[in-house]
């Protein structure tokens, strides 16, 4: 047994005689950290970088199958999810370790900078990050391109639109992101390149710089209300509280890094088994043209944005936009790299990220249910409610008809159902008068095209009568100023009101 | 990097101890490892050359040679007064495109030989519009843009009309002059051909950029609309 255990020994020493790796590994790995940040919260990061290893794993694995042209993608991703063996859970896997990364990556980012970490001496790990932080998007995005679907496709029409605003250079730009002159081989081929050589790439040696800075600049310290950073003490304030509270990294503290990276890893597996992977969804043929392209879960509020910046504001919020909030980011550290770290000392910064929360949260679900987009389908699907159609005239009926047929249902709900693009029409009437809705269906305005050319008089009769009918309980729309005309011209002024509307009375 | 720049001076690390003739030797091999840094210069700039040539060769190509003439079908396959998807193969593909050299566009009937092609993509981002024939609309499903059966604007995001394919008529075919994908920048950077400045003229004239009124019964090159 122990001639076993020494001949163990024998060979890591002949090893390490050679390598020379083992010593300084060991020695990083025990190095001593400040008691307090054996916390809960300071395992973001290592989660992010086993998640990382996953994505590496399963991608390699994915790779094996995955046939990278416009013609075979598809259907090789059809084939991984039913006939190679567990090819299913692996796509699962890599979509879902996907959405952890982002997640993840947000998380860790909130939480360095509401504990100050980016300050002095971390500004570069927080720059660095920033990066890190734009290449996971781009891993986001080319993978998502690579599951070459229906939303790849429009995915990249979008991407290419967005390119070709670029001042100048905008030409010349999509012909370069597209390889081509339209989406197609060229295209897929390199954006595997991009997903698989050159964003990992660049990727894993950032995240080397990131950790060789946390290594050697020591993890950030718990702050403390009160306890300021100055260039000129903290490091040697640093070393100090490293010195008296110093544990081990390993085991003392990361322990809670091996357990949440554990737990993440079951939760991608859970998530994987559960709801599988993502699509592919249609065949990325463009003469399907019965599709509502939407991106990934990541760059939902993107979406959601570009369908609510007026158009004469689109071109520049794209490119100013970005420039300024990353901007800002890189030098963030370099402004502020002094002071208070603890969050309770600095509102502006709480406020921020409650700000961005819940800026980028309502835009995402905004884009899971897009009320922007007319449902193509809702006229022939949704019908008028039984209750709008009961003692009405034949002319209100047919105008229901006419309602229907003219797809208004695609924009505009009844009953609940249809479109969410325009006002719902339940109660139209008691909003608008019989010459404002004429004027609003023949002319549009406020984001409606106009049918005057679309719709014939009897139609617009028909239309608009029935539209005067929907009021649910309240009472119709008066025109005040017809009123007063009417009560000027009359020598006696009228005794009871009298409305514009026919329908009423 | 610099090979004008004179011997290191002498408070360089090193450069004291030695004695005079490795001193001599010292200075000769920090020469010659700057030349070789220059020599690695010249060549890195060499290789870069093509490296930088094959990467940027999609964007440098002119794009007019990506366009040509395709036929989408007889006249009588396009009834008068209406507005249908056709499906054209690209010109310009690859045997590995598959069903992405397939491109789709809506070709209005207006009248006589008056055609009016339209792109398949939304001039906002470029998602694939859906015609609407009863209330006269393409609509997008993306952002919701929607454009009357000219193709000129009707509401939603998109800052102008549908992007147009210029056509023809020749034996009795419709044919388009098509091959790239139709963005704010391609149109910005075609260059109208000869048989389009008399319709960029007539256009003017009219002082309508926006649509193609059909009345002139002349086979007519319609430009992307400004």
């Amino acid at each position: 047994m122990a001639s076993l255990k020494q001949r163990s020994i024998d060979v890591y020493n002949w090893f390490e005689r050679r390598l020379g790796l083992g010593a300084p590994t060991i020695e990083a790995a025990e190095h001593e950290v400040p008691s307090n940040t054996s916390s809960w919260w300071y395992v973001f990061g290592s989660a992010a970088t086993v998640i990382l290893l996953l994505q590496i794993v399963t991608g390699i694995l994915l790779a094996l199958v995955y046939a990278p042209t416009a013609s075979q993608a598809w259907g090789s991703l059809e084939f991984l999810d039913h006939s190679v063996k567990l090819g299913w859970f692996l796509r699962a896997m890599h979509g879902w370790g996907s959405d952890f990364m982002v997640a993840i990556v947000l998380i860790h980012l909130a939480q360095v900078f509401l504990f100050g970490a980016y300050k002095f001496p971390r500004e570069l790990t927080w720059i660095v990050g920033v990066f890190l932080l734009l290449l996971t998007l781009g891993m986001a995005f080319t993978g998502q391109v690579l599951r070459f679907d229906q939303d790849a496709y429009w995915g990249l029409g979008i991407g290419a639109s967005i390119v070709s605003r670029v001042p100048f250079v905008g030409g010349p730009l999509v012909d370069l992101m597209l390889g081509g002159p339209i989406i197609a081989g060229p295209t897929l081929s390199r954006f595997f390149a991009l997903h698989v050589f050159v964003i990992p790439g660049i990727l894993l040696g950032l995240v080397g710089l990131h950790l060789w800075m946390v290594l050697r600049l020591g993890i950030n310290d718990w702050p403390m209300p009160g306890r300021l950073v100055s260039k000129k003490t903290y490091i040697q304030e640093y070393h100090d509280l490293a010195k008296k509270t110093g544990i081990p990294f390993v085991p003392d503290a990361a322990w809670k890094d091996a357990i949440f990276a554990a737990a993440i890893l079951l939760a991608i597996m859970a998530c994987a088994v559960w709801f599988g992977p993502f699509g592919p969804t249609g065949q990325p043929d463009p003469t399907i043209i019965e599709t509502a392209p939407k991106p990934d879960f990541a760059f939902l509020w993107i979406y959601a944005v570009l369908a609510y910046l007026p158009p004469s504001l689109e071109t520049p919020v794209l490119f100013i936009a970005p420039i300024l909030v990353i901007g800002a980011m890189l030098l963030l550290p370099l402004v502020s790299g002094e002071g208070e770290k603890h969050w309770s000392r600095r509102p502006v910064a709480v406020l921020s990220i409650a700000v961005i929360a819940v800026t980028l949260g309502a835009f995402t679900r905004l884009g899971m249910y897009t009320p922007w987009s007319p449902v193509m389908n809702a006229w022939t699907s949704d019908p008028i409610p039984a209750l709008d159609l009961k003692d009405r005239t034949p002319l209100e009926r047919e105008g229901a008809l006419v309602l229907q047929n003219k797809q208004c249902r695609n924009c505009h709900s009844i009953g609940g159902a249809g479109g969410m693009r325009g006002p719902a029409l339940d109660t139209i009437a008691s909003r608008m008068t019989e010459d404002q809705i004429i004027r609003q269906v023949l002319q549009g305005g406020g984001n409606m095209p106009a049918y005057g050319n679309a719709l014939n008089p009897s139609e617009t009769t028909a239309l608009v009568h029935f539209l005067l009918t929907l009021r649910g309980n309240l009472s119709p729309a008066i025109d005040a100023s017809r009123k007063m005309v009417l009560s000027s011209e009359q020598s006696t002024p009228p005794t009871s009101p009298r409305p514009s509307l026919p329908d009423g009375r | 990097m610099n090979p004008i720049e004179p011997l290191p001076p002498a408070d360089g690390p090193g450069t004291a101890e030695p004695a005079n003739s490795q001193s001599a030797g010292h200075s000769r091999r920090v020469f010659l490892f700057k030349l070789s840094l220059v020599l690695n210069g010249a060549v890195g700039i060499v290789l870069a050359i093509p490296i930088l040539g094959y990467l940027l060769g999609p964007a440098l190509k002119k794009s007019s040679n990506e366009d040509s003439w395709i036929k989408l079908g007889p006249l009588s396959d396009f009834p008068e007064g209406e507005t249908r998807l056709v499906n054209f193969r690209n010109p310009v593909t690859t045997s590995w495109d598959g069903q992405t050299g397939d491109i789709p566009c809506w070709v209005r009937h207006i009248s006589g030989n008056s055609f009016q092609v339209f792109a398949i993509n939304c001039a906002h981002l470029g998602c694939p519009v859906r015609w609407f024939a009863q209330s006269k609309l393409f609509l997008c499903p993306c952002h919701g843009g929607a454009y009357y059966e000219d193709g000129s604007r009707a509401s939603g995001p998109p800052e102008r009309g549908l992007f147009v394919y210029t056509y023809r008529i020749s034996a009795g075919a419709l044919m388009i002059s098509a091959g790239k994908m139709p963005t704010l920048a391609a149109h910005n950077c075609t260059k109208p051909g000869l048989t389009q400045i008399q319709a960029n003229a007539t256009l003017t004239a009219a002082g309508t950029a926006e649509s193609n009124s059909g009345e002139d019964a002349q086979p007519r090159n319609t430009p992307w609309p400004a």
